[in-house]
């Protein structure tokens, strides 16, 4: 053999040779891997040893069910609305003992700091600013957050969400997108910024940009307890108080559907305009089923979700508090700035079915959509009215109180769901993507979206004489 | 390794995937096919809490923790989860280069013992490019429940190098498995991994390429694991190799790193 | 090639019965990841089931679970047992 050798002596000639070896042998690469296996094969023969088990297991028994062609689907929407019942139902309690506690502190430190002579801005802005906002954060977040993740770790570790992603490929498929995009969807619910770098399990990398584009639109972290928020208080409130949690979760769960429908069309439209190009291929992995550590699970998912939802709340709620508290008590003539605002995006937000506030507060929740809900209650409470967060009922007489009707809370749950991703998710689009075009698009797509649904929905209900 | 190798050596790590070691410690690379237990098997060693979950790409980004075993400071880095390190994508990508150029002083590669045959696809894999290997076959408990039985001793005499068997999630079979990082990490134990037996066909083409990319790439690389590369036509691989080796196309020679 | 009266696509496979893979003809990075998962010639495969839509199909190879869209499935030719 090595007569024939020519000596090569750089890289590239040695290159060139592989290719002339290749040329004439096409199939090389595929032997090489095949050798391999053979040589798996000879190890693995003799060193397992499988006692086969006749009956079938419950594996199997279990994916006859899960993935079946009848119950495949409405499993999956039962769980979904069961996941947001328990969610709702047990959010409610520990959400007014946190409250109730937070608050009787601020009490005491208002008397603290009158006591020791406080000037009344300084008072403001630290326990009517930063604390109330870190108070409201944690009160509405960190219940609903502490009882959701638990619940979906268990699915997840059950190993539920690769058959999610079996049930629904195709359905991505015809929008020529890659089935497990929905696993991205599904880390989006924990934080969109996490979503995004998961995206990184698609191969294509058409799909693969269509799933950053679309994480967006599951609500994540920040926005789902808003969303359960004017739920439970508003849309809930509508009703008898035994059907109140009900509705709320039917509520919710038809706005996560209606975000994955929204999903679907968005990866459709860009498949066949900016994204143009034919589905590729999709190979899953369905893992065996694990019985999952309960004990374990809930421990660690609640307390990572503690730990997440108090650190994002002292990073970004207690500095967002202190500034919608100067915001709304530095007056320019009758009006304070955040009234000025808020009024100058009257028309606009009502053309949305928002008021000025909501709208603001979006705005100001750019970097983290947790702080969306205290600050609109901090701009609402400092207009006057003087109530303070007490129980659900006062909640939704303060929204009362600044004219929401349903189309209101209609408007501002859809538009919550939808709007623009926030600034860490941003972040993590830009670092995945490498382009400030397409983050730009990340934010631009929902952005219109939230505008032209909120805007159809808000101008039919009015033209129909609903509200 | 001497000083500066040392510091050398760090250099890269921190440059090219982003770890940082402190001097004097081991470093030790986390590979496995997806969903194996590698986050798992990671946690239970360092303290740490890398989410886990029951799906194939969990983790897709490189993390790193560390732990003290006998005095000694252990670095370690749970990569993706790859089928193969042949580098058809990103991750794969990942997880060749670190445990090819990152030089890690054990390889540690996690297997599920419910699918041994599809895993040790990666294990070979991994075996041609480094002796320092210990295999780590993990869910043990899953397969005693499938009735599965394997016969560790014949497959630790079988590839050549360590193998621990472990249920991660419960704690088995960490402390033989630290135990066996601290003996390979400080040279009491340097294995003789299987190479993969190719048909004539593979061979007769290796033979080929062998002596020219022996010479070319001296010490650095298992030469024949290279020539591999080269006819499978990874043109990333050829990539890394300039990029971590600082080997342009037209040089002739390896600038040598010390090792 | 006698083999060749016998060869069928994956993809037309009954749900429950099992073959033995004979070629593959796709390209590329999907080329690729099925090799690397075992799906190499001379590999038993067993049908297991459908998803609800139909599409995907998921095989039992090698003592692992792999859903594959019946697209792709219809490009590797497969010899039934
Ligand atoms: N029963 C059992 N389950 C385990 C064991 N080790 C890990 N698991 C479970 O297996 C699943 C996968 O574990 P991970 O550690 O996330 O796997 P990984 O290899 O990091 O996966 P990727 O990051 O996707 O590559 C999790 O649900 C773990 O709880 C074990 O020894 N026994
Ligand atoms: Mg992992």
């Amino acid at each position: 053999m090595s007569a024939v050798i020519k000596p090569m002596t750089t890289l590239e000639e040695i290159c060139t040779e592989a290719e002339k070896i290749r040329l004439s042998n096409p199939d090389l690469g595929d032997k090489i891997v095949s050798d391999i296996y053979q040589n798996a094969e000879m190890i693995a023969g003799p060193a397992v040893i499988k006692n086969s088990t006749d009956s079938r297991s419950w594996d199997h028994k279990l994916d006859d069910i899960l993935t079946s062609r009848r119950l495949g689907y409405p499993i999956m929407f039962a769980l979904l609305s069961i996941i947001f019942w328990i969610t709702i139902a047990g959010a409610n309690v520990p959400s007014q003992m946190i409250a109730d506690t937070l608050f009787a502190f601020q009490d005491q430190l208002l008397i603290w700091f009158e006591l020791a002579g406080a000037p009344s801005w300084l008072t403001g802005i630290l326990v009517l600013g930063m604390f109330r906002g870190l108070a409201w954060v944690i009160a509405v977040m960190l219940p609903p957050m502490a009882i959701f993740f638990p619940l979906f770790t268990l699915l997840e570790d059950l190993g539920y969400l690769p058959r999610v992603a079996f049930n629904l490929d195709n359905m991505f498929r015809r929008c020529r997108a890659c089935g497990k995009q929905i696993l991205t969807m599904c880390m989006g619910f924990g934080c969109n910024a996490a979503g995004v770098v998961s995206c990184r399990i698609i191969d294509s990398p058409r799909e693969r940009l269509i799933a950053v584009l679309t994480n967006n639109f599951v609500p994540c972290n920040g926005r789902f307890p808003t969303l359960i928020a004017i739920a439970t208080i508003f849309m809930g409130g509508m009703v008898v108080s035994e059907l109140q949690t009900a509705v709320a979760s039917v509520v919710v769960t038809s706005l996560v559907v209606l975000g994955i429908f929204v999903t679907f069309a968005v990866s459709w439209a860009l498949s066949h305009t900016l994204l143009k190009g034919e589905a590729s291929s999709m190979v899953l992995e369905l893992p065996p089923y694990r019985k999952p550590q309960l004990g374990a699970i809930f421990y660690r998912s609640l307390i990572d979700r503690t730990i997440f939802v108090l650190k994002r709340a002292i990073i970004m709620a207690a500095p967002a508090g202190a500034i919608t508290w100067l915001l709304a008590n530095i007056y320019i003539g009758e009006i304070s700035i955040i009234g000025h605002l808020a009024a100058w995006l009257q028309p606009f937000a009502y053309a949305i079915g928002l008021d000025g506030f909501i709208l603001l507060t979006f705005i100001l929740g750019l970097p983290a959509n947790e702080i969306v809900m205290p600050i609109l209650l901090m701009c609402y409470l400092s207009t006057g009215q003087m109530m303070e967060y007490g129980t659900l009922e006062e909640l939704r007489d303060i929204l009362i109180n600044n004219n929401w009707t349903w189309l209101t809370a209609v408007c501002t749950m859809l538009f919550c769901l939808l709007h623009w991703p926030c600034t860490t998710a941003l972040l993590s689009a830009y670092k995945e993507t490498g382009s400030k075009k397409w983050t730009f698009l990340t934010f631009l797509i929902p952005t219109v979206i939230a505008f032209i649904v909120c805007f159809i929905v808000a101008q039919s209900a009015r033209l129909l004489n609903l509200v | 390794m001497n000083h500066s190798a040392t510091k050398e050596h760090h250099k890269l790590l921190s440059e090219h995937f982003g770890i940082t070691a402190i001097p004097g410690q081991f470093t030790v690379a986390l590979a496995g096919n997806p969903n194996v237990g590698k986050s798992t098997v990671f946690n239970a060693l360092t303290g740490l809490h890398q989410h886990t979950g029951n799906w194939p790409g969990k983790t897709v980004d490189n993390a790193q923790g560390s732990f003290t075993y006998l005095d000694r400071s252990f670095l370690m880095v749970d990569l993706p989860g790859t089928y193969s390190i042949l580098a058809h994508t990103i991750e794969e990508q990942v997880a060749r280069d670190f445990i090819c150029f990152g030089k890690p002083d054990v390889t540690l590669v996690v297997l599920d013992a419910t699918c041994l045959e599809r895993n040790l696809n990666l294990a070979l894999q991994v075996m041609e490019i480094t002796p320092k290997i210990i295999v780590c076959v993990n869910l043990m408990d899953e397969a005693e429940k499938k009735n599965i039985k394997i016969d560790l001793s014949a497959l630790q005499k079988d590839l050549g190098v360590p193998v621990v068997a472990t249920a991660a999630r419960s704690g088995m079979g960490l402390d033989t498995l630290r135990q066996k990082l601290h003996e390979m990490s400080i040279g009491l134990c340097t294995p003789t991994p299987r190479q993969i037996s190719y048909s004539s066909e593979v061979e007769n083409a290796i033979q080929q390429l062998l002596p020219n990319v022996s010479r070319l790439i001296g010490s650095n690389l298992n030469p024949r694991w290279v020539t591999l590369r080269l006819l499978d036509g990874d043109q990333a691989f050829i990539k890394s190799i300039s990029q971590y080796l600082n080997l342009d196309l037209h040089s002739t020679r390896l600038q040598e790193v010390a090792v | 090639m006698n083999t060749a009266i016998t060869t069928i696509p994956l993809s037309t496979l009954g749900i429950g019965s099992a073959c033995q893979i004979v070629s593959l003809n796709l390209q590329g990075l999907l080329r690729r990841r099925i090799l690397d998962l075992g799906m190499v010639p001379g590999t038993p495969v067993q049908c297991i089931r459908k998803s609800p839509a139909g599409d995907p199909v998921a095989y039992m190879v090698r003592d692992t679970l792999i859903a594959l869209r019946s697209e792709d499935a219809s490009q590797i030719y497969v010899n039934p047992m």
